[in-house]
């Protein structure tokens, strides 16, 4: 085989593995939008959130550390511990479902029966706000996220494929991240479990019923208010899934949140309301901005993939509007 | 008491529908008018101007161009920072490839240009809708700011990537480059904002703005009555795009002088505008001046409360800022989804009957 093939179908592999990562954080956005019909503009921030109070836990800093010692003029910034990565990771579990209580409290109770789009703007100011707190909250340094995954180059990999060149060609094999293979594997394990938990349990049950229609599932008896609190739960638990893996990837920082915005364009083209879709939807996306970039992104100046995927989301919407595995849009005068 | 209706009589259906129909809101327009144009310049000063005035000017004159197409069309957007560049663009490449045109024309140029990138991008519309057609303005913005970044014709090929306005004057005054004076940049922009905002007005409450209006609250119940879909909307994308490259145009040329495409109108300009006219209030021309002061003002307070007054870090106080800012919008749109400008006409209406309940 010659190297520029292998090297096509590295970027492909390279593609389908960032395309897991958008599919990671476009599920939570899917798991809302099925049970509550508000689009969480959020989503991207929580997972950064996420992944911030995690390395908040694990390397025992103060919340509010900065603010307290602006305000009062003290220097804490540590409690003086490390916990264990599990240790962190449940806690960290326990403030999203704290979270996913009080966003239902304090701002979905009082929005309910408004338009889409209000509800839609309403996340955008959530997003904002969680930016800030979590800022305020951990100091909006670049942190280092490191729950054990294992990072760097697969050697064993490049070694094996480096032989599938003609000879004589310099090839030097593969490059693939061994995190991006952890992460495949934990978005499969998450994507099955998710649906073991909507098919075979009484919460996912009542969860598909309330997708399917709202006023229907309330007067079987399902609470809607509590549906929310679980799913937003559920939401932040991926979004945190999400935030570990991007935040070991690429550090915890600001541009985690813009992840959030490359999701929008997998969710057209997988559809809003389709979990298989958001996964194939990412994986659409990885390639395509992989493969853009490679072959036509050097003709015109690179950094192709900051638009790439905005446009064929763009090209893709106007032919089929609900996206690939979307339910048909009917609307009635 | 002192504020109402008895003995303003109207004779005249002109009378009947203008803008300010009470007397007292008359006079408070025509004092506005005259403080603005003849009291502001004199008192004016550069901190004032760059830090306050001319940021709300500007600002204003987005917010009216996003309000129209979202407020009165309901076509959400959030590609508004990609047509700023736009039309901050134009205006340098037609500043220096026309060095005698006038900055006023060079900058009414800009808008058309913008409507017409406007025009382009609003195509998708006629298909999608919601958010949808949010995520299909977002690629506007980003491939954009990535054009105006990557294609060299459109910075004239300067080694920085920057653009900077040359100098340019109007009567005699600099009103661009680095030698115009506070009052008469001033002077510059408020005279635009009040023509833009008079179009505006006048535009949304006849014909157009009606089958703007018509569109945004149920589109195909529109089409039966006979709005043409196609025309309304591609018209709200241009006009709406007009505003926001006069306003790219001036933000660029009036206001900083020298521009980095990516960190001026990335994708956090889109949404600052956005939070203007939810705060200000959706499908209300006041509302966009509203939203406009009240998010420029909002961070200058704040960062002279915290960082001047009890001397915290300004990255803090930036983190506080957020939170407030995002705190605010949830707040509005629980409380108050039609903004501002919705309580300013609730307390109006309580005026007018004050001292009585009802």
């Amino acid at each position: 085989m010659s190297p520029d093939f292998l090297n096509t179908i590295e970027v492909i592999l390279n593609g389908l593995m960032a395309g897991v990562m958008y599919s990671l954080v476009a599920l939570g956005f899917v798991l809302i939008f099925k049970a509550s019909g508000i689009f969480n503009y959020a989503q991207g921030v929580m997972a950064l959130f996420a992944a911030m109070t995690l390395v908040g836990f694990q390397t025992g800093q103060v919340p509010f550390s900065h603010l307290i010692n602006a305000v009062f003029g003290t220097s804490i910034h540590s409690f003086g511990w490390t916990l264990p990565a599990v240790v962190a990771v449940l806690l960290t579990v326990v403030v999203m479902i704290l979270f996913a209580i009080l966003v239902e409290r304090l701002v979905l109770k009082h929005l309910v029966n408004q338009e889409p789009i209000i509800l839609f703007m309403a996340t955008i100011g959530l997003a904002y706000f969680m930016e800030g707190m979590g800022d305020l909250m951990w100091g909006s340094e670049m942190k280092i996220l490191d729950v054990g995954v294992p990072q760097g180059g697969s050697l064993w990999l490049e070694e094996f494929t480096a032989g599938w060149a003609t000879e004589g060609s310099t090839y030097y094999g593969m490059y693939i991240d061994r995190l991006d293979i952890v992460a495949t594997v934990v978005a499969i394990v998450l994507v099955i479990s998710l649906t073991l938990f909507s098919q075979y349990t009484r919460t996912g049950r009542a969860l598909r019923a309330v997708a399917d229609d709202h006023q229907a599932a309330l007067s079987v008896g399902i609470s809607l208010r509590k549906i929310w609190v679980i799913v937003w739960a559920i939401a932040g638990i991926v979004a945190m899934v999400a935030g570990i893996m991007w935040g070991a990837k690429s550090g915890v920082q600001f541009s985690l949140s813009l992840i959030a915005l490359k999701a929008l364009p997998v969710l057209i083209l997988g559809g809003f309301t389709s979990i298989p879709g958001a996964i194939i939807g990412g994986l659409i996306i990885g390639v395509g901005e992989k493969l853009f970039e490679y072959g036509v992104g050097p003709l015109i100046g690179g950094a192709t993939e900051n638009w790439f995927a905005y446009v064929l989301a763009l090209i893709f919407l106007v032919f089929r509007p609900q996206g690939l595995f979307g339910d048909k849009i009917i609307e009635r005068v | 008491m002192f504020y109402r209706q008895a003995g303003d009589f109207k004779s005249s259906y002109r009378e009947d529908l203008q803008t300010f129909a009470l007397k007292q809101d008359r006079w408070a327009y025509y004092a506005l008018l005259v403080v603005a144009f003849l009291v502001v310049p004199f008192i004016i000063n550069d901190y004032w101007a760059s830090a306050v005035l001319l940021p709300f000017l500007i600002l204003a004159i987005a917010a009216l161009g996003l309000n129209i197409l979202t407020g009165y069309c309901g076509q959400v957007s959030l590609g508004t920072g990609g047509f700023m560049a736009v039309g901050a663009y134009a205006c340098y490449k037609i500043m220096t490839s026309a060095p005698d045109l006038s900055i006023f024309f060079v900058v009414l140029l800009s808008g058309a240009v913008t409507a017409l990138v406007g025009l382009i991008f609003g195509i998708p519309s006629l298909r999608i809708k919601g958010f949808y057609l949010a995520v299909a303005t977002l690629a506007a913005q980003f491939f954009l700011v990535w054009l105006f970044n990557k294609v060299p014709w459109f910075y004239n090929y300067s080694a920085s990537g920057q653009i900077s306005a040359p100098e340019r004057t109007m009567f005699g005054w600099a009103i661009t480059g680095p030698n115009a004076e506070a009052p008469v940049r001033y002077l510059f922009c408020i005279t635009i904002v009040v023509l833009l905002a008079w179009i505006a007005r006048n535009l949304t409450r006849g014909r157009i703005g009606r089958s703007w209006m018509a569109i945004r609250d149920m589109d195909i119940a529109a089409e039966i009555i006979g709005v043409d879909p196609l025309k309304t909307k591609l018209l709200a994308f241009a006009v709406s795009s007009f505003y926001i490259g006069v306003s790219g145009a001036l933000f660029f040329s009036v206001y900083l002088g020298a521009v980095e495409v990516g960190e001026v109108f990335g994708i956090t300009l889109s949404f600052l505008i956005l939070f203007m006219i939810i705060i200000g209030g959706l499908g209300s021309i006041l509302g966009s001046f509203i939203g406009a002061g009240f998010l420029v003002l909002v961070p200058v307070l704040l960062k002279n409360v915290m960082v001047n007054g009890l001397g915290w870090p300004t990255d803090i106080a930036a983190h506080i800022e957020f939170v407030i800012v995002g705190g605010l919008i949830m707040g509005f749109l629980i409380v108050e989804p039609h903004g501002l400008a919705q309580l300013w006409r609730l307390a109006k209406e309580k005026l007018l009957l004050w001292p009585f309940p009802h």
